[in-house]
């Protein structure tokens, strides 16, 4: 055995990992900034797909076709499903779901603002697929490069299934819009309520978004936020058009010298607003959130006193 | 083995290993939590397989996990070596796993 | 860096640029997570659908409703767990169980209508609603015909739990004789199905031996849940003018054969879990009618006018 690296060696490895483009993973050294961004921004991540059950869910049980109602319901599922991934890279951090979700029911971590608006059409339901699905695509797929192993791991069988999840979405306008007169006005009275919502789920704009150098060193982040955003409209104005709605931006337009398109700013104070916890759901999202985790308790603690039962009795054998 | 993991008698993290069809290697594919063992089998096939049958599945309690390097914070291993079923190279083949 | 860079891209626009090798993989066509598939399909597409000689159609149609009905609204409730169950393997658990019996529900009342197009509810002239939506989306609450014990609302887990265990005992057993159907959709149907339920009743089995042996909070909820669901349980074994019917012209399965063998299947699991067995007559009907011919209990009605209320706000919409 050989004297233990200083704090020095030891960053200058973590360095290097980071400067090959390599990943991290859990039992490598690694600053505690590092370590308390990555719990911070995976938590958030987790808790988003948690909290995005309910505003899809609120339309399960209203389904207009048993076709819908499966892929609806298949799809909450996949949502349950990405939240664990992600609550377990988390563990490797050395956090616990249970403590992350005590968090997130006290107010203490964040989720994506997008899930404190309200669903009040079944067109929402194609409308978060298409467009909350879609900016969160133009999120997550840089992700599975993140420096963080885990994480990376996780976001790679995420994406796979978001990208169903954007498609259905589509799918349900396109043939809502090939249906009745009342069918397309639910559907451009939907997509009018989503389009700023979405927007802003890449976060402010850069000039405003403190932590974002030190993620992107880290390779924690890969992309500013006005980057993706932008990638983002211009991925979806050819969508809407196909799809045969208006996005409610008079500014969008096609800009010939920055191939790409201009489009004008959400208005970041309502931002604010959702972020500070005054958006229309937020308090509803929670308080279902804390009601189900509360509910919970009892069966939670039964099944760890039927283990511990069976294992005195097996021991006792 | 200690029950408390997190707070109030949390359910313990088990990882879970699946073997898409014979002739290949049990693959890590994620982690659950679940009171026993057995739960955790029952919660493995409903939420990496989709019950999909045909499928061999391990779980083990992630704390019974022997790795390498026993010491969280050990920095003489390089990178990877332990913890093994976190290894990149466990995931080379998932395109043969079905549903994955 | 993955498998997934192996897949060509069929998609539309790539909004990663430098990023575009991964998001191209991860748009690829296996689409084998859709328990669904994404597009519409008939669900008996391909399958022979002529009713066996000598099989009253109508009859035919009125047991494939009843087996429909049951799996339907009990999905239906199931579904409502959805984002409210005790932990995210439950969630992902009992959405499974709903997604199957749903996926039963959509073949048996798609059978139900092309054995008796008759009893498809008639929609305005050109509606392009397909027949199963037709069926579960455009009757009223008197024409359905489950049992009532799938229609009351959900308590809590243990409910949940206790009734799934009875559900899926009961019905597996009788899926399980359904294999032998002479109708060859219903067959193929109760081959998929009795899969699909030994893993319910397995996965409920489990949860009430737990919750029995659990702690005495789990045991006396699940000792109340079962009191309150016991009245409702011998409809399910009951026999149906419908049931006899069908099972004397060799289509379908009298519940009340596979009673005893259901029977010892509970036994074993209450003795496991040292549960005396509920001393609760059963729920009488209304003038002897009950949920199979349609007479239900005042949550049915509530729960369709939820489950119902966009579909029908648009009968010539599609989805």
């Amino acid at each position: 055995m050989t004297a233990s690296p200083t704090e020095d060696e030891l960053q200058a490895g973590f360095d290097a990992t980071i400067g090959r483009n390599d990943r991290i993973e859990p039992r490598d050294w690694m600053p505690e900034g590092y370590r308390k961004t990555l719990v911070r921004q995976i938590a958030q991540h987790a808790h988003s797909e948690i909290i995005g059950m309910q505003p899809e869910g609120n339309w399960i049980t209203r389904a207009p076709s048993l076709r819908r109602k499966a892929v609806l319901l298949a799809k909450v599922q996949d949502e349950a499903g990405h939240g664990l991934y992600l609550y377990s890279a988390c563990e490797t951090l050395g956090t616990s779901r249970g403590e992350l979700t005590e968090k997130l029911i006290a107010g203490a971590q964040k989720y994506s603002s997008i899930f404190n608006y309200p669903t009040l059409s079944f067109a929402d339901v194609g409308t978060i697929g298409w467009l909350v699905d879609g900016a969160a695509i133009c999120n997550q797929v840089p992700l599975c490069r993140t420096s963080f192993g885990p994480y990376g791991r996780a976001m790679i069988r995420i994406c796979k299934e978001e990208s169903f999840h954007q498609r259905q979405g589509y799918e349900l306008l396109m043939t809502m819009m090939r249906g009745t007169d009342a069918q397309r006005a639910m559907v451009q009275e939907s997509v009018d309520r989503f389009w700023w919502p979405a927007l802003m789920m890449f976060g402010p704009p850069d000039a405003d978004s403190p932590n974002t150098a030190q993620s992107m060193a880290w390779g924690i982040k890969r992309n500013t936020n006005d980057d993706l955003r932008q990638r983002f409209v211009d991925m979806t104005v050819p969508q809407a058009d196909a799809l045969g709605v208006t996005l409610p931006d008079p500014d969008l337009r096609w800009n010939e010298e920055r191939g790409a398109h201009d489009f004008g700013q959400p208005d970041w104070d309502e931002f604010l607003q959702v972020v500070k916890g005054n958006g229309p759901c937020n308090a509803q999202r929670l308080a279902h959130r804390r009601r189900a985790h509360e509910d919970g308790a009892w069966v939670r603690e039964a099944a760890m006193a039927f283990a511990r039962k069976s294992r005195e009795q097996e021991a006792s054998a | 083995m200690t029950e408390n993991q997190g707070p109030r008698d949390e359910w313990p993290l088990y990882e879970v290993f699946v073997r898409g069809k014979r002739g290949l290697n049990h693959v890590h594919v994620g982690s659950l939590h679940a009171a026993d063992d057995e739960m955790a089998v029952r919660h493995a096939r409903d939420v990496y397989t989709r019950r999909n049958e045909g499928v061999s599945i391990w779980v083990v309690r992630a704390d019974a996990i022997t790795a390498s390097s026993p010491d969280e914070k050990d920095p003489l291993f390089a990178p990877n070596g332990d913890k093994v079923y976190r290894h990149p190279t466990f995931y080379a083949i998932p395109a043969n796993v079905p549903h994955m | 860096m993955n498998e997934f860079h192996q897949t060509p891209s069929h998609s539309a626009p790539d909004p990663s640029h430098e990023d575009g090798s991964v998001y191209d993989g991860l748009l690829g066509t296996d689409s084998s997570q859709w328990a669904f598939g994404t597009d519409f399909e008939d669900p008996l597409a391909g399958v022979d659908t002529t009713v066996p000689d000598g099989v009253d159609h109508r009859m035919l149609a009125a047991y494939c409703l009843a087996l429909a009905d049951d799996a339907l609204v009990f999905s239906h409730r199931l579904s409502e767990w959805c984002s409210n169950a005790p932990d995210l393997e439950e969630d992902i658990a009992l959405a499974n169980i709903a997604l199957d019996l749903l996926g039963q529900a959509r073949l048996l009342l798609a059978r139900a209508a092309a054995a008796d197009p008759d009893v498809v509810p008639v929609l305005p002239e050109g509606s392009p609603v397909p027949a199963e939506d037709a069926l579960a989306f455009f009757r009223e609450a008197d024409e359905f015909r489950n049992v009532r014990f799938v229609e009351v609302p959900n308590g809590d887990f243990a409910h949940t739990v206790a009734r799934v265990l009875l559900f899926a005992t009961a019905r597996l057993a009788v899926l399980d004789r359904l294999t032998g159907s002479r109708d060859a959709v219903l067959a193929a149907v109760a081959a998929k199905g009795v899969k699909e339920l030994t893993y319910h009743r397995d996965y409920a089995g489990r949860w009430f031996l737990t919750l029995a042996r659990g702690t005495e909070e789990s045991r006396r909820r699940l000792v109340a849940a079962l009191d309150q669901l016991w009245p409702l349980y011998p409809e399910m074994l009951a026999t149906h003018p419908v049931e006899a019917a069908a099972a004397e012209a060799g289509v379908g399965v009298d519940p009340a054969t596979v009673a005893a063998e259901t029977d010892v299947v509970l036994e074993q699991v209450l003795a496991m879990s040292g549960v005396d067995r509920p001393q609760r007559a059963s729920l009488a009907g209304v003038d002897g009618r009950t949920g199979r011919d349609g007479l239900h209990t005042e949550a049915l009605s509530r729960m369709l006018a939820e489950m119902q209320v966009v579909a029908r706000a648009h009968p010539m919409g599609q989805w």
